[in-house]
């Protein structure tokens, strides 16, 4: 008995992405109109293919794991704060990215940075479950990410600080303000796979988030192993934000917004919620990524800024809607 | 369903010890103690979600803690002392979670039948749309029962499943689960309430920390020499009325040594 308007929804996301996509890869400092691209020159082929198809992609990509990474926080954590942002999944990523430049592992092959990022994310999680365990309440979730993303940062401050690198203030807010910007189609190449591998390791969890609604002893009497869905969240979560950070640097709120949103419009079932966030995550980032560079103003400003112009109220919202069940 | 000198440990402390029980189908069975005498420690492991220290369980041939999770919550359903509901699902959503140790092994139809065929027996089949959380106590409680039975396993272990609940949803409740043991499943319950437990029991395992102090018909393992031993109260049985002889254990008092 699926209402009628859920039958709607995941066309209607899937055709706004697709709209964005295209909205990504027409607008910029230099607007591409038909007129150009019929005349076939050089340098609208190189923006077109080398820099605006690329950063769609990539913005494709990074919105769906991020979206699909929060869903499932969320339906694993029983909490609706939960998102790779705000307990400190992405700082963990980005600190294991940075630490494999340091130690100049990060040369030795092109899959070395994203993979560091992706066992930071791993040992983030591990941490983070470590710390809150399964019946943690809100609060203690909430400032166990606190503490992971303050020593996280921390972390990426000071390994980039001790660098010989002259532009380490730059590099700093590289990775703390994620973006799109000047990414090119090796990154989409290396993020991707590792994105869908941790994609479908997620959504093998789909049956166990649903049985989690009646809680860790409900999920266990249905026959649910939860130490194994652990694992795979873990590892599965690590992989997507792991690779997301790796290649755009931080980018926050958007695994929290998305499945907020959208949670109504699916019935609030937790594997339903996946794939619609997914999408979610990609309308999302994409919007962000070209309103960063409608913006007016010399130089743009970085997606992650947008996303927390967005994001800190909405987070604001949220806890002020659940403080009273926080304690 | 048999209990073998199950003991169960936390740290150092014996919260049951070499509890010997069998329990047979086709009847409910109520588990009473004091706070802390160990009645959701024992359903825990008897619904295969605790190990117990030493001791086994066994259904039938199978050992609970041998089998695999949803085989194992094919044949033992349970409902924990304060079900949660993490999500604002529909009702309909709710009870299909039932279904999920049969996920792999039964048909979309069969499920979905099962599905009707619970939301029919509890009367929520009109609330399929709403939202569980939404509920008030009383309807609430009929859903989660209707989650339960959905799984159609053939014993139901609840822990506390009338706490907070009215009269008269009591008695709802109360009858579901007792038809479900004429229809040939096995129910376990822990109960509060002595009046209660000895009207719908059809037989009481009295716990008193961590040891079977009384098994047996209401009357008898309710009397008041083991509940004075176990709770230290002055009780006396009384029967309501000689037409419905339903029973009521009233309480006088502490017991003053």
């Amino acid at each position: 008995m699926m209402a009628a308007h859920r039958r709607w929804l995941m066309p209607l996301l899937i055709a706004a992405t697709a709209v964005l996509a295209i909205g990504s890869v027409l607008v910029g400092k230099i607007t591409l109109t038909w007129a150009m691209w019929s005349a076939q020159d050089e340098i609208t082929r190189t923006i077109f293919l080398e820099l605006r198809v690329p950063r769609a992609l990539l913005g494709i990509v990074i919105g769906m794991a991020l979206g699909l990474a929060g869903a499932a926080m969320q339906a694993y954590l029983r909490n609706a704060l939960a998102d790779p942002g705000t307990l400190g999944i992405s700082a963990m990523a980005a600190l294991g990215a940075v630490l494999s430049m340091f130690f100049d592992v990060a040369g030795l092959h092109p899959w070395a940075l994203p993979i560091a990022g992706v066992l930071g994310g791993i040992v983030g999680m591990a941490v983070l479950f470590l710390l809150s365990g399964l019946t943690a309440s809100a609060l203690t979730l909430v400032l166990a990410g606190i503490l992971l993303s303050t020593l996280a940062i921390a972390g990426v401050s000071l390994v980039l600080s001790l660098s010989p690198n002259p532009w380490a203030a730059g590099e700093i807010v590289r990775w703390m303000l994620g973006a799109l910007t000047d990414r090119s189609i090796d990154d989409l190449v290396f993020a991707t796979p590792i994105i869908a591998v941790g994609s479908a390791l997620i959504l093998s969890c789909r049956e166990a988030l649903n049985a989690l609604t009646l809680g860790e002893l409900g999920a266990r009497s249905l026959g649910i192993d939860l130490s194994s869905i652990q694992w795979r969240l873990c590892i599965g979560v690590g992989l997507v934000v792991g690779a997301s950070v790796a290649v755009t640097g931080m980018i926050g709120f958007v695994g929290l917004v998305v499945p907020h949103l959208l949670r109504p419009l699916v019935g609030a079932r937790p594997s339903a919620l996946l794939i619609p966030s997914a999408f979610g995550g990609a309308i999302l980032v994409l919007a962000g990524d070209i309103v960063v560079r409608l913006l007016p103003g010399g130089s743009e400003v970085q997606l992650a800024v947008v996303m927390s112009v967005i994001g800190a109220p909405f987070f604001f919202a949220l806890l002020y809607s659940l403080r009273r069940r926080l304690v | 369903m048999h209990i073998a000198d199950v003991t169960f440990q936390r740290g150092t402390r014996a919260i049951l010890t070499d509890i010997r029980l069998s329990i047979a189908p086709r009847s409910v069975t109520v588990v009473l103690g004091p706070n802390g005498a160990g009645k959701s420690t024992l359903l825990g492991c008897m619904a295969g979600l605790l190990r117990p220290t030493s001791g086994s369980i066994r259904i039938g041939d199978d050992d609970v803690h041998a089998l695999a999770g949803p085989e194992r919550a094919r044949t033992i359903a349970f409902l924990p002392q304060t079900p949660e509901v993490a999500w604002p699902i529909d009702v309909e959503a709710f009870v299909a979670l039932g279904r999920i140790p049969h996920q792999r092994t039964a048909s979309a139809a069969v499920n979905r039948a099962a599905i009707e065929r619970a939301m029919t027996i509890t009367d929520t089949a009109r609330w399929a749309g709403r939202v569980v959380t939404e509920l008030s106590g009383g309807e609430r409680a009929r859903v989660l029962l209707a989650r339960v039975l959905a799984g159609e396993s053939s014993w139901i272990l609840a822990d506390e499943p009338f706490t907070g609940l009215d009269p008269s949803h009591q008695f709802e409740a109360a009858e579901l689960l007792r038809n479900f043991a004429h229809a040939g499943g096995g129910v376990v319950l822990t109960i509060h309430d002595l009046s209660l437990a000895a009207r719908i029991a059809d037989r009481i395992v009295l716990l008193h920390e961590g040891v079977v102090v009384a098994d047996g018909p209401p009357a008898d393992a309710l009397s008041s020499d083991h509940l004075r031993n176990v709770y230290g109260v002055e009780t006396e049985w009384l029967i309501a009325s000689a037409r419905h002889q339903t029973p009521i254990i009233a309480i006088h008092g502490r017991h003053v040594r």
